[in-house]
């Protein structure tokens, strides 16, 4: 799998390392199913959600609030789902 | 290959609570210092803690620091040592305070003072009743602490080199450390920093176990340079285990599941803590209901496929009490184990949480080893080490809950001030070696070069498995000889891991790769520390040696990577200023 990634794809999975184990778990599911898949907007989103804090992400991750940005809706479904 | 150099007065590898807390002391007096991160540091596993920070300011009730000191050394098993845990318990209110005034957003009284938790193990008057010690920002203390110290970094111009990653150690030839070889992710280029003093503030490597509450970035890697580098690690046979996280996922399920009424069942369903605790039965201690677990697991009785697991019921309480009182745990539960407690059981198993051990530290933060054949501690020049990477020794053989955060604060504070003093007669960067960066090139050269080999996720899994299996809650000696045999395998293995991907920029696999190697290191060290130590203390419980011996064992682990060698120092048991606290047998 990894010899097939871009770079860009790379640098979203370093980037999904958390400091929360919970996040770590919920983004590597994620990765697995749509990393190859994602289309350049999703990326875009990703990297928004990427940029919060551990915390508020996971309360979106976990559905416990729902995004401010419609923008990010599709990525965090998937993310939820997977 | 020449490497490209810079320079600073301090490097801190860490962007954590304690490394922060260090990088601030010394930025705000003018130094020149670069903090290195593997990620942004405040995504550093500092944001985890919730339940607070421990630190006697008696605003719920009277307090004094002395008490908190006597919990701390009984918490420890006697192998805390008294000098670092009275500098610690003494500094607490300081810390806090300031931490208040930087703008942490504590939790308050009405009276505007810090509000404070009731917590385990802490107590009034040696042990007489509970006291309520921890501070807390609402559930997010390590999110809040990271934050504002970060911000505060930021104003006191630190300079952050994010996603970096140090490689290793570079020692001269009188031993001194002068720096750290780094790789920068997004090149994948390594880089020599030239410091007059370095702090490891790296963490801890929860991450050798199959079940672990620690994020994936908690791989050891301030151990594994140091012990690189000839240092010792310290009583790295003591981890601090969690009763219950998700089988297979390590997320931890609060103790308040089973005081609602959630029981432990094994495989023939039976409820097997009436056996071990016929009064307090499945809210036994979290030391005894963890060890339940690991030998129902290891005589057979686990569930699932690799009989690996025990099973958390509560859908006898009933689907409105889980609702209601529960939401959280039936989320997680959904979320992490792919069941509704509503119906199904939890899988649930003992998680590692906490690594007691670590780098050897006075409480300066200087790290100190057995210097040549007279064996007496001296300090390495231009080392320190602080938070759970250290070992001071203020945890012992079993960490205080809330102690770790007052840890990264008191020995973060106490290292970034020794360092402010040293630096003054220590003005001269001292010069490089010739092969300052042997070390590091070599490692990833191997990586680059090498067309075949070992499987990293292979190899990882067979570690994780080991240390869970052999190094578990419940350890004998023949699973923990079996378990140093099967470690040296898994050890060699690892020397000879290759990866397809050979490109330099955000190679993740090389990342997974130096990261294992740092990983593997620190297995070796607590399987090996954990099988020489005859007795049960604290976070080390021992079925065939089930009391804890005094006489023979009253003193700190040096495990060393060359050669596997252990070595051993006395504890401390002389505090600064007040009488010692003899060892006494340790009851709740
Ligand atoms: C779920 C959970 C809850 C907890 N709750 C509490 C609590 O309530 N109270 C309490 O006192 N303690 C608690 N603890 C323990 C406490 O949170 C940790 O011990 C503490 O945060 C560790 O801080 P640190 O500064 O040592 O390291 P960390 O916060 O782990 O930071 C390590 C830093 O080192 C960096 N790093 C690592 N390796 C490298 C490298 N090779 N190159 C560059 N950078 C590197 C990382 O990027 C990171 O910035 C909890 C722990 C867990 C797991």
């Amino acid at each position: 799998m990894t010899t097939s990634m871009t770079r860009e794809q790379e640098r979203l999975r370093w980037r999904s390392r958390r400091g929360l184990l919970e996040m770590d778990l919920i983004l590597q599911r994620f990765l697995d199913q749509h990393l190859t898949t994602l289309t350049a907007a999703e990326v875009r989103a990703y990297d928004a959600l990427l940029q919060l804090p551990d915390n508020d992400f996971l309360d979106l991750a976990m559905g416990r609030k729902g995004p401010d940005d419609a923008a990010l809706v599709p990525v965090l479904e998937k993310i939820r789902q997977s | 290959m020449a490497l490209s150099r810079q320079i600073f007065d301090t490097v801190i590898v860490g962007g954590g609570g304690s490394g922060l807390r260090a990088a601030l002391q010394l930025a705000e007096a003018g130094h020149h210092v670069a903090v290195f991160s593997k990620v942004f540091p405040t995504r550093s596993h500092t944001v985890a803690a919730q339940g607070g920070i421990g630190a006697s300011l008696g605003n719920m009730q009277e307090d004094h620091w002395l008490w908190h000191m006597y919990d701390t050394i009984k918490g420890s098993d006697y192998l805390g040592d008294q000098d670092a845990i009275e500098f610690m318990c003494r500094k607490a209110a300081e810390v806090v305070y300031e931490l208040e005034h930087f703008g942490m957003p504590f939790d308050r009284n009405p009276d505007g003072t810090i509000y404070q938790r009731p917590f385990g193990g802490h107590s009034q008057n040696f042990g007489e009743r509970p006291v309520q010690r921890a501070c807390a920002a609402a559930d997010r203390t390590g999110h809040a602490m990271l934050h504002t110290l970060y911000q505060r970094n930021v104003r006191a111009h630190c300079q952050f080199f994010v996603e970096w990653m140090a490689l290793d150690l570079i020692r001269d030839y009188e031993g001194a450390v002068v720096g750290i070889v780094a790789l920068e992710m997004e090149t994948g280029q390594p880089m020599i920093f030239q410091a007059k003093s370095t702090i490891l503030a790296t963490g801890g490597a929860g991450r050798i176990y199959h079940s672990s509450t620690n994020a994936f970035i908690n791989t050891g890697d301030g151990l594994g340079m140091a012990a690189r580098a000839g240092v010792p690690l310290e009583d790295m046979e003591f981890w601090q285990f969690h009763p219950t996280g998700v089988a297979g996922a390590g997320v931890l399920i609060t103790e308040g599941v089973r005081g609602e009424g959630g029981i432990l069942l094994n495989s023939n369903g039976e409820r097997f803590m009436e056996r071990y605790a016929p009064t307090m039965k499945d809210l036994a201690s979290r030391d005894v209901v963890s060890r339940a677990m690991d030998q129902e697991i290891k005589e057979g009785r686990g569930v699932g496929h690799e009989k690996d697991h025990v099973l958390l019921k509560l859908d006898h309480l009933g689907a409105e009490v889980i609702n209601k009182r529960l939401p959280g745990i039936r989320e997680i539960a959904l979320k992490f184990a792919n069941v509704d407690p509503i119906r199904e059981p939890i899988p649930v198993v003992p998680t590692c949480h906490y690594q007691m051990g670590g780098i050897p530290t006075n409480y300066y933060g200087q790290v100190v080893a057995p210097r040549g054949a007279s064996g007496s501690n001296e300090v390495i020049p231009g080392l320190y080490a602080i938070g759970e990477c250290a070992c001071v020794s203020v945890h012992g053989a079993n960490r205080l809950g809330t102690n770790s955060l007052l840890d990264l604060l008191v020995f973060g504070k106490s290292a970034g001030d020794h360092l402010c003093q040293w630096l003054k007669s220590n003005p001269q960067h001292r010069d490089l070696p010739h092969d300052a960066a042997d070390r590091s090139l070599e490692r990833l050269a191997r990586l680059d070069n090498a067309e075949s080999g070992e499987n990293i996720t292979e190899v990882a899994n067979a570690m994780r498995r080991t240390v869970q299996h052999h190094a578990g809650v419940f350890r004998t000696g023949k699973l923990l000889r079996e378990g140093v045999e099967k470690i040296r395998e898994v050890a060699e293995r690892a020397r000879n891991t290759a990866i397809k991907d050979k490109s330099r920029v955000f190679n993740t696999a090389r990342i997974e790769a130096l990261e294992l190697e740092n990983l593997v290191i620190v297995a070796e060290a607590t399987l090996v520390a954990a099988e020489a130590r005859t007795e049960s203390r604290g976070a080390q419980a021992r079925e065939d040696f089930k009391d804890r011996d005094d006489k023979n064992w009253l003193k700190h682990s040096l495990w060393y990577l060359e050669g596997s060698r252990l070595d051993y120092k006395p504890v401390n048991l002389q505090p600064l200023t007040v009488e010692s606290f003899e060892p006494k047998v340790r009851v709740y």
